[in-house]
This record gives C-alpha cells, sequence and structure tokens, in this order.
C-alpha cells in the first residue's frame, strides 16, 4: 500500500471546521437526492397541503379584509418549516443507530461538523420546500402584497426559524432510542402545536381555553410575522398581547434563545453519544 | 528485548497500554459491569485478539481505545496518547472497522471513502486518489460507484474495513469484523487482514469466534464479564488443558455401553471424560495420544461396544474457554446482554 501523508499544509481550525461541515453536508445532500421517499417529504407534501387547504376550506373559511388562500400561506409555510425541521432529529437518530455516528466520532474532524452538516442540509431541503411551496401558492391566487425587501425579511425569517429549530430536534434525535420516537413525538406535539394556532383559521374563532393557547402560541408569531411581511393581513384585529404585537420581535427572540441554549447543548451531546 | 521510554514515561514498545479500565451501564434491571477493571497491553506491530462471549465488554474496550466512549475510571494511551485527555490526537493515528459496517448505505463505496478521506484531512485530490486505490485493493472496482446499499454483507465489511485504512494507521481495530458473514466471506475477509497484518499494522480485533483469534492473532486476551481471565499465544492457551482430546461415537448408546465407554475413557484419558446428551459421543483430554488412542480401541472392542468414529484432535479454543469460564463461550445470554440484543435487532432490520 503507498503511503499517505497525513500532515497537511495550512489547516487552521476554521477552515477545518468550515471543511468539515461542508463535507458532511454535503453527504446529507447526496443522500436526499438518492432517497426519494425525502424528496416527497419535501416536494409533494406542501404543494399537497397548499393544494388542499386553500381548496377544500378555502370556501368555507372567512377571514375579515383578505380571501382564505391569502391568509392560509404564512400558515402553510410556519407549519412546513416546524414540521421539515424534525427531519433533523430522525436523521441524528437514524446516524446513530446505523453507526455512522461512531465512525464520524472516531476520526479526527471538527466536533461540530456532523451537527453543522445535518442542519445545513436540512435548511436546503427547508429551501426546497418554501420555493415549491410559493410556486405552488402564486399558481393558486396567492400574492405578496409588500416590499421585495420585507418579502425577503419574511422568507429569511421562516428558514432561519427552521435553522435554530432543527438544532432543538438534533439534540432530541441524540437523546431518544429510536428515530421512530422523534417522528411520533412530532406527530403528538408538532400537529396539536401547528393546528392550535392562528395558521389555518383565525384564533379569535377559537373557543376561550384555545384561543388563549393559540394567542401565546410561539407558532402563531411565526405566522403572524410572515402575514406582516408578506402583506396578507387582512383587517382583523390582531390579539392585545405583546408577542403578537410584536411578532417578529418576538421570533427573533426566539430563534436567538434556541441557538444560544441549543448548539453548545448538542455539541456537548455529540461529544459523548455511541449506538451502544 | 530492550525497552525504550518515552518523556511521558510509556513504553514504546507497547503502542496500546491500559491499566484497570471500568465501565457500569445502568439498565432496568440494575447496573451492568461492562468492564470491570481491565488490563491490556498490546506490543507495536503485533495482533492481539480479544476473545470472548457477547457481552463479555469486548466493544466496550475497543470504544474506549477508540476515544467512542470514556472509562469511568482507569486509563488508556494509544501510541503514548491519553485517550481521555486527548481524544483528537488519538483520532488522527487510529483506523476503527466496527461491527455493524458503519458506512452509509445511499453513499457508493467511492463516495464513503472520499468522505473518511476528507474528514482526516488529507484534502480533495488526495482524498479521491486514496479512496480509488483502496477500492481496487479491496476487489470493489466494479461496485465501487453503486450506492452501498446493493452491496452484499461481505462487501459492505470491505468498504467499512477500507475506511479504516483511509490512512496507513498505526493501530487498527477491528471489532467483530465478520460477525453474521457467510464463511466463504470470512475466509476471504480474512485473508485481507492477513495481508495488512504483514505489512507491519498493529491490529487489536475482537471476536467471538475461536477459530478467528486463531487464525489472525498472535497473542490472544480471553475476556469474561469484563475482565481478562487468560492471556498467551494460541498455543500456549491450548497447552492450559493437556495434550490431544480423544473422541469417539457410539453406534448405539443403550444397554450400558455409554457408560462403560465412559469408564474406559476415564481409565486412559486425563480428567472426566465430556459426554453429549445423548450418550453416543464422548470426549477425554490424553497426554500420549497414539497410544491411549490403541488402549481405548482395544478395550471397547473387548467390551464389544461398536464404533461410528474414533480419533484424535487438537484442543481448540472452545475447549480453552469451556476450561477457563465453566462456560461455552456461545453461552446462552442474560439480561445484561440486552444492549447487545438491541444491537442485533437493529442489524436484522435494515
Amino acid at each position: 500500500m503507498s503511503a499517505i501523508s497525513t500532515t497537511l499544509p495550512s489547516w487552521n481550525p476554521f477552515s477545518l471546521w468550515y471543511s468539515d461541515g461542508w463535507t458532511v453536508t454535503k453527504r446529507n445532500l447526496i443522500k436526499i437526492k438518492r432517497s426519494p421517499d425525502m424528496l416527497v417529504f419535501a416536494v409533494i407534501q406542501p404543494v399537497m397541503f397548499v393544494l388542499l387547504f386553500s381548496q377544500v376550506y378555502g370556501g368555507a373559511i372567512q377571514v375579515q379584509g383578505t380571501d382564505y388562500t391569502q391568509f392560509l400561506m404564512a400558515g402553510i409555510f410556519a407549519q412546513t418549516v416546524v414540521f421539515g425541521s424534525t427531519f433533523s432529529g430522525s436523521a441524528m437518530a437514524l446516524d446513530l443507530k446505523e453507526g455512522i455516528i461512531d465512525r464520524f466520532r472516531s476520526l479526527p474532524m471538527s466536533s461540530s461538523a456532523v451537527l453543522i452538516g445535518r442542519t445545513n442540509s436540512d435548511l436546503v431541503l427547508n429551501t426546497i420546500s418554501m420555493v415549491i411551496m410559493m410556486a405552488t401558492g402564486l399558481a393558486v391566487g396567492w400574492r405578496v402584497n409588500s416590499s421585495p425587501a420585507e418579502f425577503l425579511a419574511g422568507v429569511g425569517l421562516l428558514l432561519l426559524f427552521s435553522y435554530a429549530f432543527s438544532w432543538v430536534m438534533a439534540l432530541l434525535g441524540m437523546s431518544v432510542k429510536s428515530p421512530e420516537v422523534i417522528n411520533n413525538a412530532s406527530f403528538l406535539i408538532l400537529f396539536p402545536l401547528t393546528f392550535v394556532s392562528n395558521a389555518f383559521v383565525p384564533s379569535d374563532t377559537l373557543p376561550t381555553p384555545l384561543r388563549i393557547f393559540a394567542e401565546w402560541n410561539p407558532v402563531s408569531s411565526l405566522v403572524q410575522a410572515a402575514r406582516q411581511l408578506f402583506g396578507n393581513e387582512g383587517t382583523a384585529p390582531v390579539p392585545d398581547i405583546w408577542t403578537m404585537q410584536h411578532p417578529i420581535q418576538t421570533v427573533l427572540i426566539g430563534i436567538t434563545v434556541m441557538l444560544v441554549v441549543f448548539v453548545p447543548l448538542c455539541i456537548r451531546k455529540f461529544a459523548s453519544i455511541s449506538s451502544r | 528485548m530492550y525497552n525504550v521510554h518515552n518523556s511521558a514515561g510509556i513504553d514504546t514498545m507497547t503502542i496500546i497500554e491500559a491499566t484497570g479500565l471500568t465501565k457500569t451501564y445502568r439498565s432496568k434491571s440494575g447496573p451492568v459491569h461492562a468492564l470491570a477493571g481491565l488490563d491490556l497491553s498490546v506490543p507495536r506491530g503485533s495482533v492481539k485478539a480479544l476473545l470472548g462471549p457477547n457481552g463479555a465488554g469486548k466493544t466496550t474496550v475497543v470504544k474506549m481505545l477508540t476515544t467512542l466512549i470514556r472509562p469511568d475510571s482507569g486509563t488508556a494511551f494509544v501510541d503514548g496518547i491519553d485517550v481521555v485527555a486527548d481524544p483528537k490526537a488519538v483520532r488522527r493515528i487510529i483506523g476503527v472497522s466496527g461491527q455493524y459496517a458503519a458506512v452509509d448505505e445511499n453513499l457508493t463505496g467511492f463516495e464513503n471513502l472520499e468522505m473518511v478521506g476528507r474528514l482526516y484531512h488529507l484534502g480533495g485530490p488526495a482524498a479521491r486518489r486514496r479512496a480509488q486505490e483502496l477500492i481496487d485493493l479491496f476487489e470493489l472496482t466494479a461496485a465501487g460507484n453503486r450506492p452501498v446499499k446493493g452491496f452484499s454483507g461481505g462487501m459492505r465489511r470491505r468498504i467499512d474495513l477500507a475506511g479504516a485504512l483511509v490512512i496507513n494507521p498505526k493501530v487498527l481495530f477491528l471489532d467483530e469484523p465478520t460477525t453474521g458473514l457467510d464463511p466463504r466471506s470470512r475466509i476471504a475477509l480474512w485473508n485481507v487482514i492477513k495481508r495488512l497484518v504483514a505489512d507491519g499494522t498493529t491490529v487489536l480485533l475482537t471476536t467471538q469466534y475461536l477459530e478467528e483469534a486463531d487464525q489472525l492473532a498472535d497473542d490472544i486476551v480471553v475476556v469474561d464479564d469484563g475482565r481478562v481471565i487468560a492471556e498467551g499465544t494460541s498455543d500456549q492457551l491450548k497447552a492450559q488443558i493437556g495434550g490431544h482430546r480423544l473422541e469417539v461415537a457410539l453406534v448405539d448408546a443403550g444397554a450400558g455401553a455409554s457408560e462403560a465407554a465412559r469408564g474406559i475413557l476415564a481409565r486412559f484419558g486425563d480428567g472426566e471424560p465430556i459426554v453429549t446428551s445423548d450418550g453416543r459421543g464422548l470426549e477425554v483430554a490424553v497426554t500420549d495420544g497414539p497410544l491411549a488412542l490403541q488402549h481405548v480401541l482395544a478395550a471397547l472392542g473387548d467390551a464389544g461396544i461398536e464404533l461410528h468414529d474414533a480419533g484424535m484432535r487438537r484442543p481448540t479454543l472452545d475447549d480453552v474457554f469451556l476450561k477457563l469460564t465453566g462456560h461455552k463461550a456461545d453461552k446462552a445470554q442474560g439480561a445484561a446482554d440486552d444492549d447487545t440484543l438491541d444491537k442485533k435487532e437493529a442489524v436484522k432490520t435494515r
């Protein structure tokens, strides 16, 4: 066997971190490309949601000052990025179960590279979903009624939220025994969380306990922020709560808290996991 | 033999030095002592096998030495580097091939190896060159550009092993390299490993196959319940249980024939004969093999006991294990092995 030199010039910690993170991102993207079920999840499901909700409920649900499709889209975006992020959790759990995490951990790579690669590639997946949804939305009559800058800010906010939430789910993924747990948990927790919100119906139509929950629900703030930035608010009064009156600030605070808390927790957790 | 000590006081003729390693896991049925004070020392350039049944602690040792888990107590050095204090430095010089072929199913063989090369920081061009070399070396050229999903068990193991050799590691860890392979793939993989060993790579391998340890290792460490219970060369271990084994198979075990044959074997052998459950197979350790065989055959003939088969064999490591632990190497597993069982399921459902 030929000798291989392992000492390479000009590797500083930052370029190592960047290059390792990119190597793992690329691996995850190849996986997505080669497993059709993931593409279905990312592409077909959002299209289906947009079409089903706008066409089935569109005629029945009245929204003050705008039509249902305008109202709906921000809700669908928020729901999709929240669910899309759970993929980070199930994928981490699967990698752990299959032993590839052991392989990574036995290599002299940057300790955060696997997590960076995971959350990066899921951001790409979420971005693809978002683009497909927007195209579908435009096809069924959704329109952006704000400036290009506001539109981009809205897209950025949704994606940043999905990225931060990916870290939360990644920590969960490393803590559970099997990938199925994540899928079940996301079904049990995220469905109520996204549905008992202002995503699909105005929250003032809900019975009082659910209405209070919906108004304080962080998903509602995300939806409200996206509606504002896309100019899809309508004329319905916004609940008189700080988080709903200042949805963009609320979402930014949420993103910051998620990143500040969960990035270090994830890196610490990663340093001790193994497919025992 | 001369010993050289470096500044850390580590014997540089020894590449792996572990002392008093312990690890306790919590489980539903109480604490499980995966390792209960295990010592291990591997000379540079040698091949050492950790031999033991499922749940003996072999994988735990490998995971500690490869920096995947930390010991509760004890110390371990690989090439003089403390695995707990400086795991990254250890990772730069080792190659690991695990029990369950840790390769990415959706990536091709080539992509898997290229990725590993990049993560060893060889840089893109060198990583690609090395990946192709290994693909060719492991005779995977035709399959190298297909996703690993479609590989046979033997091909998967070869890609996994290739992943451990992307750098020329100072120490190669092979955790049950052939578990689950069919006999033909097992022998093929043994030949690959033997070629590596001939190049002078230090190897620490774990196995529950006695024959595998016998085939590949210079030195065997027998592990049971998280401890070393015996150590030595294959021949030394075999010598512990005497010379040859004499075996006879009776045509009919009825009418006192089995008891009579047992008496005869006890008379000419060393120690108690072992009788199979149907009473037809008997064996005993003997010192002067050929002479004992003559005597036994004559005595059995005089007693009118008919034989299917009779013969002598060299003791196997199975005999050693039975003698050392009082149970066979493939003993039925108890609660302590929940994790191992889980992993087996994980492999099946893949």
